[in-house]
């Protein structure tokens, strides 16, 4: 299980690396979920991996810790803001600017000047 | 018995930004955010007496005790960013009412509010994942400042500054992980006590926690090679904006310099060599690439985002030294830096409002508007008699190396030509005559530079002050001892 869950986490965080340095910025914004995806699977394994054990004391015999649950919860919370805040900016930006591209030299005419 | 002023840093702001969003635009929205920054900046005060005469107080959130609930922690260094950063917002606040910013979008009050809420609660938090929390609050708002009264280039900029500063919280929530993996806790105090009993096996881990964490604070602080996106994006915000954005550069300077000090404290086993020596060539980097661009800039607002990166530079490279002089001059600079990059941001953005855009423009400025300058330039550049010399004078003390020595004087001679070249072509015009600066409009930018006068003069007091803050940083224990750990830790 270790072994595969972290060849999912690596993968993970290899797809968004990529698509995060594409130049359109519907990828970036993609390539960045995909890390945050990465990393709050990689939150959850601080509390090592473990089967059928609740994080409350008493129900099982070996509970699991519920510290990294709610890391992850919150990380959760804060990704999915961001990714709204990140999208509603990139729409701004391409009906402003006509066009979805993030590098300088399709810019405006005064990144030209 | 709990000193529940700790929190009110916090939820002042929370609960004013909150009814400011019912206000939008009008009048009420100016109230409740003169309200706030007003009375942060009494609570400051009242919050740095309190920690200057004593040891530092934990606040426990919940009444949950250390380690496992969060903890707000108020020593005289976090007294100290307080206290910085509502005496900046409380002038950069006056000069976004008299300039009529904060009407060019909506919800400016809100988010302003919020990005101070954010700020008090990175420098007063205890705890490593509460720093991250509050990293999010305030950028979260610092995006929506950022792209205010905005048009698209300006959310273009946004845009990619969202993006690395993403990128940043991603290997924040890494570096947060690994350190919780390996040593089970990441209440920063608790690290601290941790940390020197790792095993051996686990220093690998560490290693790479510790690095991850200061690439985080690298990134905040604008540190070569992470500092691509604040020239772009400072230079594009507005003004008054941008002039409250001086002092969240800090933010990642302030969690660079807490973690140094008293997680990863010099002598630790697990990080020996590792932060000081990395600091260090990227602090000189970033000051020459900054001095660099300062000559090289095509307006005012270019200049005042490359002085910024150059200050950045400077504050990392006099912090690398870790020890309490580097430490006292480092603090020095931060509250000089801060004060002398808003006004210059101040005035650029005055200056960009009358139609000089660029250096080259021809349009007529008010002498009065030439007079700021000229005094926001030399603080900047660092001449006497404004407070950059005894800075700069304190962090070369500190650092008696050649290489130190030749950076920071070689930088600052190519400050003073660009700035000088900058007023030279902005100011010296043979035709036209500007309409006179309403006063009302020059009181922030002078208050700042007032400010500036203030430190230079108070300098004995105040490094005093500061050389003890430093003392306290370097011998973290009574912050340790506050948090009553269990098992009498230490």
């Amino acid at each position: 299980m270790e072994l595969f869950f972290a060849l999912t986490i690596g993968l993970l965080t290899a797809v968004g690396t990529y698509l995060m340095l594409r130049l359109r910025s519907f990828p970036v914004i993609l390539g960045l979920t995909f890390l945050s995806y990465a990393v709050n699977l990689f939150l959850f394994t601080a509390g090592r991996l473990k089967t059928a054990a609740a994080p409350i004391v008493g129900t099982t015999e070996a509970p699991s810790d519920p510290l990294p649950q709610a890391l992850v919860l919150t990380a959760i919370v804060i990704s999915f803001g961001m990714t709204a805040v990140m999208v509603m900016m990139a729409l701004g930006s391409y009906l402003e600017l006509g066009h979805d591209r993030t590098d300088a030299k399709t810019g405006t005419p005064e990144d030209q000047a | 018995m709990l000193n529940h002023w700790i929190i009110a840093p916090v939820l002042l702001p929370a609960v004013l930004a909150a009814l400011s969003l019912f206000a939008g635009r009008n009048a009420a929205g100016r109230v409740l955010s003169l309200l706030g920054t007003f009375g942060l900046l009494a609570i400051a005060i009242h919050l740095l007496c309190t920690a200057s005469g004593a040891e530092p107080q934990v606040y426990r959130l919940g009444d949950w005790p250390a380690p496992f609930g969060i903890t707000l922690v108020l020593d005289r260094l976090s007294a100290l960013m307080l206290l910085l950063t509502a005496s900046l917002a409380s002038l950069v606040l006056i000069q976004a009412i008299a300039t009529g910013w904060d009407q060019r979008g909506q919800r400016f009050h809100a988010l302003w509010l919020f990005q101070l809420m954010g700020l008090n609660g990175a420098f007063l938090t205890g705890d490593a994942f509460n720093l991250f929390v509050f990293f999010e609050v305030l950028l979260i708002a610092s995006y929506g400042l950022m792209t205010h009264g905005g048009t698209g280039p300006r959310i273009r900029a946004g845009l990619q500054y969202i993006a690395i500063n993403l990128v940043g919280s991603t290997l924040f929530l890494f570096a947060l992980a690994t350190i919780y993996a390996v040593t089970g806790t990441l209440n920063m105090a608790d690290l601290a006590v941790k940390l020197p009993q790792l095993p051996q096996g686990d220093h690998a881990l560490m290693r790479v926690a510790a690095i991850l964490l200061m690439l985080v604070f690298a990134i905040k602080g604008a540190l070569v090679p992470l500092h691509f996106w604040l020239p772009g994006t400072y230079a594009a915000a507005a003004g008054v904006v941008a002039a409250l954005f001086a002092v969240m550069t800090k933010v990642g300077a302030y969690a660079a310099l807490r973690f140094g000090t008293m997680v990863f404290p010099e002598g630790l086993s697990v990080t020996e060599g590792l932060i000081g020596p990395l600091l260090l060539p990227a602090g000189l980097i970033t000051l020459g690439i900054g001095a660099i661009g300062i000559l090289g800039a095509r307006g005012l607002p270019q200049i005042a985002a490359s002085a910024t990166l150059m200050s950045m530079g400077t504050v990392f490279t006099a912090m690398s030294g870790f020890t309490p002089a580097t430490t006292a001059a480092t603090l020095y600079y931060v509250i000089h830096s801060t004060f002398a990059g808003a006004a210059l941001f101040l005035i650029a953005d005055l200056a960009r409002a009358r139609g000089a855009e660029v250096l080259a423009s021809k349009a007529p400025l008010p002498g009065r508007l030439a007079a700021l300058f000229m005094a926001a330039a030399i603080a900047s550049a660092g001449l006497p008699p404004l407070s950059g010399f005894p800075a700069k004078l304190m962090v070369l003390q500190s650092q008696p190396s050649t290489l130190v020595w030749a950076v920071i004087l070689l930088g600052t001679f190519l400050a003073i030509l660009g700035l000088s070249r900058a007023g030279t072509a902005l100011f010296w015009k043979p035709e036209g005559k500007a309409a006179k600066l309403p006063l009302r409009e020059a009181f922030a930018p002078a208050a700042l530079i007032a400010a500036l006068i203030g430190l230079t003069i108070l300098a004995g007091p105040i490094t005093a002050w500061l050389a003890e803050t430093a003392q306290s940083l370097h011998n973290p224990t009574p912050y340790i001892e506050a948090h009553d750990l269990p098992g009498g830790a230490q």
